[in-house]
């Protein structure tokens, strides 16, 4: 799993019908110090995340294909939870 | 999934069996400021809708074979979406679509004094 940061939303009224009713939501990559590591991906929401919230992305199609109850769709990317805090010892500041 | 921009299209009369009527689009990935970034790409049309010009998002590795009618096809990179905007969620970072009115006005101040530069050059 990629932790990753809320910064925006895709709209798209054509598309794979499995997207129907789903949110997309366009999420910067994050190192675990919270800084930008530079990628982004475009993820379907399952728990309600909003702007600038730090998520926890899975980006794996079985898993996330079980997660959303939605076996053969075509999707691969999903946050899968809203991060409160990363902490450890080993997590630069 | 990523945004791209379609840039192409695929013609191929001999094709694997299952991909016959798949259309094959040339893509150019890009960032979430919709700028070039990577190489291009050949993918799948499973929207069936997507054109040259066009903002779409695909989908990469097993889970575009998942979007394709015939599920067991050689198809690793489809189109599932056409963008019809890329919202921002932080208000100094817009991405795309509208814009609001008031940056109209930064512009027209700035126009005289570029067009000043423009008259004094030799």
């Amino acid at each position: 799993m990629k932790l990753a940061r809320v910064v925006g939303t895709v709209v798209s009224t054509i598309n794979a019908p499995d997207f129907d009713g789903r949110t997309l939501l366009v999420c910067d990559l994050l190192d675990p110090s919270g800084r930008p590591s530079g990628g982004y991906m475009i993820a379907v929401d399952t728990v309600g995340a909003g702007a600038g919230e730090t998520v926890l992305i899975l980006d794996e199609g079985n898993s996330a294909r079980q997660v959303l109850g939605a076996p053969g769709a075509p999707i691969r990317t999903v946050v899968v939870g809203i991060v409160d805090a990363v902490t450890g010892e080993e997590v630069s500041k | 999934m990523q945004l791209a921009r379609v840039i192409g299209t695929v013609v191929a009369t001999v094709k694997t069996p299952g991909l016959e009527g798949v259309k094959l689009l040339v893509i150019q990935p890009l960032d979430r400021h919709l700028v070039p970034v990577g190489s291009q790409l050949v993918a799948a049309d499973a929207v069936h809708m997507a054109g040259p010009g066009e903002l779409v998002y695909f989908v990469a590795a097993r889970e575009a074979a998942e979007a394709m009618p015939d599920r067991f096809v050689p198809v690793d990179h489809a189109i599932v979406g056409i963008v019809d905007a890329v919202r921002s969620l932080a208000s100094d970072d817009p991405a795309e679509g509208p814009r609001p009115p008031a940056t109209a006005q930064p512009a027209t101040k700035s126009s005289p004094p570029r067009r000043a530069r423009k008259a004094g050059r030799p």
